[in-house]
């Protein structure tokens, strides 16, 4: 069996604001397989982007395990670690902080490849030009400056630049909620065209259940820094069984019950702790259950 | 559609500060680099002109109580004073920027320490520190200079700090580092060109404060020596004759307060423009 290309074993992160300590994660264990899309959905606050930042490196977790490949890189020297997490690269979900308003775009996407040890600039020329050609831009973008973008030709930029050190994972958080939902539409199928081509592994961060549901194979659901409910998407969708995400599809009218004119049952979230197990309520389908319904079962 | 840098000139309509400002500076920095083309005597010469005459056709500005033609002395002053601000801003700059993008970059540990050392460094007042300074290094031009410099170094540094923390925490910034690009790399590259506007505009602001410092250090005889004719030397030894010859002291004066309003103008006008607050994002 081959490794799953991104796997985060029991992730916690805690932050400390002025003495109080948050707890962002707590104890989140997820595997991105190879080819894979995973869907990462919550509300804002509930952990999915500082999930993200860690799955790229971008924040290291208190405690808990990432693997890479199968190879675990947590505990690996900083200079082998940076060199193991190019593989992960990054989609923001800000087109314009996203990108350097000083620098072209072509240098801002060749920088990729010069960090990765390419240093004739005109080959990374040629190949930043490949890389505009395969997101949808034309080639000769790259001598202009971000402020010359839409925000869609901006996240497609931001899109090339993620390519260009070759990753095998994308995280991508959030990347099309700050467009026209036009424009989302075809950012969606850009990714999931580059997902086939380049067999890359997405981990894919949304609050929205529709543009998760269109793109991803498998969808974890997060409330308040741990994973509530996962499973392959359409099984999710079709038969929810944690209380949290029976409100996230509620709230989307494509799938929700609201056009029947009956308003949603405000219902009590439970409160995990963390001797909550999973139970497994179909093919590859887990769902937190509550320790107090577990002693009532 | 090759405009690249756009952002500033064009969209906006100057303001006039800036206008005159730039104008004043223009005139100032001209009449120094120019100074000796321009002047009808030496300005070392004594007895030029007859002591402490009033100013004339002879002697535009008067004359001191040598006999000096102060004209001469306060244009070639001028290149004294532009001078010293002018390289205490830049190796100020330099170093005190240098610093903020250390401690913005190199890990929370060296952050913490550099950034407590600055605040208490920051918290005398420059002219202060300078004054320490060159009451240990001893008097003299370049001494004097370097002790502008070094008392500017804890404002660049916080002023880098705070501008390159800002951009530190951007996603492109992320992204970079992402993409496996060196902190060296990243600073040069990715940030030193969003944030050498604005260093700019602070080294502007500087520089009159520098001006400032350097007359007041030469006008209490620990910057530049007599006979040579800096502004401040030229106002402390006509202090004496206030009464009797005030030009000696009017026109240096005002050689000063117009070289400081005029980058006073300057340096606000251009932060104002580069604000990003008001930056639109288009």
């Amino acid at each position: 069996m081959t490794p799953d290309a991104l796997t985060l074993d029991n992730i916690r992160k805690t932050f400390s604001s002025g003495g109080r300590v948050v707890h962002a994660l707590s104890g989140v264990s997820l595997s991105v397989g190879k080819g894979e899309t995973l869907g990462v959905i919550g509300e804002s606050g509930s952990g999915k982007s500082t999930l993200g930042r860690i799955a790229v490196g971008l924040e290291v977790q208190s405690s808990g395990k990432l693997f890479i490949d199968g190879e675990r890189v947590d505990d690996m020297s900083a200079v082998m670690r940076r060199r193991r997490l190019r593989q992960c690269q990054m989609i923001f979900q800000d087109p314009y902080s996203s990108l350097n308003p000083r620098l072209t775009v072509g240098h801002q996407i060749g920088e990729g490849l010069y960090a990765a040890g390419v240093s004739d600039w005109r080959e990374i020329r040629s190949t930043v030009a490949d890389l505009l050609e395969r997101v949808g831009l034309p080639r000769d973008f790259a001598d202009r400056y971000p402020h010359e973008f839409s925000g869609g030709q901006r996240q497609r930029i931001a899109i090339a630049r993620a390519l260009a050190p070759g990753p095998e994972i994308v995280v991508a958080d959030e990347p099309v909620s700050a467009l026209d939902v036009s424009i989302q539409a075809q950012i969606l199928d850009l990714l999931a065209e580059i997902r086939r081509e380049n067999r890359l592994s997405y981990l894919f961060i949304s609050h929205d259940m529709a543009v998760v549901a269109r793109l991803c194979d498998r969808v974890a659901v997060m409330h308040r820094g741990r994973v509530v409910e996962s499973g392959p998407i359409a099984a999710v969708i079709e038969n929810p069984q944690h209380p949290y995400t029976r409100n996230l599809l509620d709230a989307v009218p494509r799938f929700g019950r609201r056009r029947t004119g009956r308003k949603p049952v405000p219902v009590d979230l439970p409160l995990h702790g963390d001797g909550d197990r999973f139970v497994s309520v179909g093919e590859g389908h887990t769902v937190l259950q509550a320790s107090e319904d577990a002693a009532a079962g | 559609m090759t405009d690249t840098s756009a952002p500033l000139a064009s969209r906006r309509r100057l303001p006039v500060s800036i206008l005159i400002g730039t104008g004043l500076a223009v005139v100032i920095v001209a009449a120094a680099v120019l100074a000796p083309s321009l002047i009808p005597f030496d300005p070392m010469r004594m007895a030029a002109g007859p002591r402490l005459a009033a100013p004339s056709f002879d002697h535009l500005f008067g004359t001191d109580e040598f006999g000096r033609d102060l004209f001469s002395r306060v244009l070639t002053g001028g290149r004294l004073s532009l001078g010293i601000g002018l390289t205490a801003v830049v190796s100020g700059l330099a170093i005190g920027g240098l610093i903020g993008l250390v401690a913005a970059f190199a890990g929370r540990l060296v952050e913490a320490t550099l950034l407590r050392i600055i605040d208490v460094l920051y918290s005398f007042p420059d002219t202060l520190i300078a004054l320490a300074l060159v009451a240990f290094l001893g008097p003299g031009i370049e001494n004097a200079t370097l002790a502008i410099a070094i008392s500017l170094v804890p404002f660049y540094a916080r002023v880098t700090y705070g501008l390159a923390a800002a951009e530190r925490a951007k996603p492109y910034v992320e992204a970079a580092k992402l993409a496996g690009i060196h902190t060296g790399r990243l600073v040069r590259v990715h940030v030193m060109p969003n944030i050498g506007q604005s260093l700019v505009v602070m080294g502007t602001l500087g520089f009159s404060s520098a001006i400032l410092s350097a007359a007041g250090l030469s006008f209490l005889g620990l910057g530049v020596q007599p006979p040579s004719p800096e502004w401040g030397a030229i106002l402390a030894s006509g202090r004496n004759y206030i009464n009797k010859a005030p030009w000696i002291l009017i026109f240096p004066g005002v050689a000063i307060c117009l070289t400081v309003l005029s980058f006073n103008l300057i340096g606000d006008s251009l932060r104002d423009l580069v604000d990003p607050r008001r930056k639109d994002r288009s």
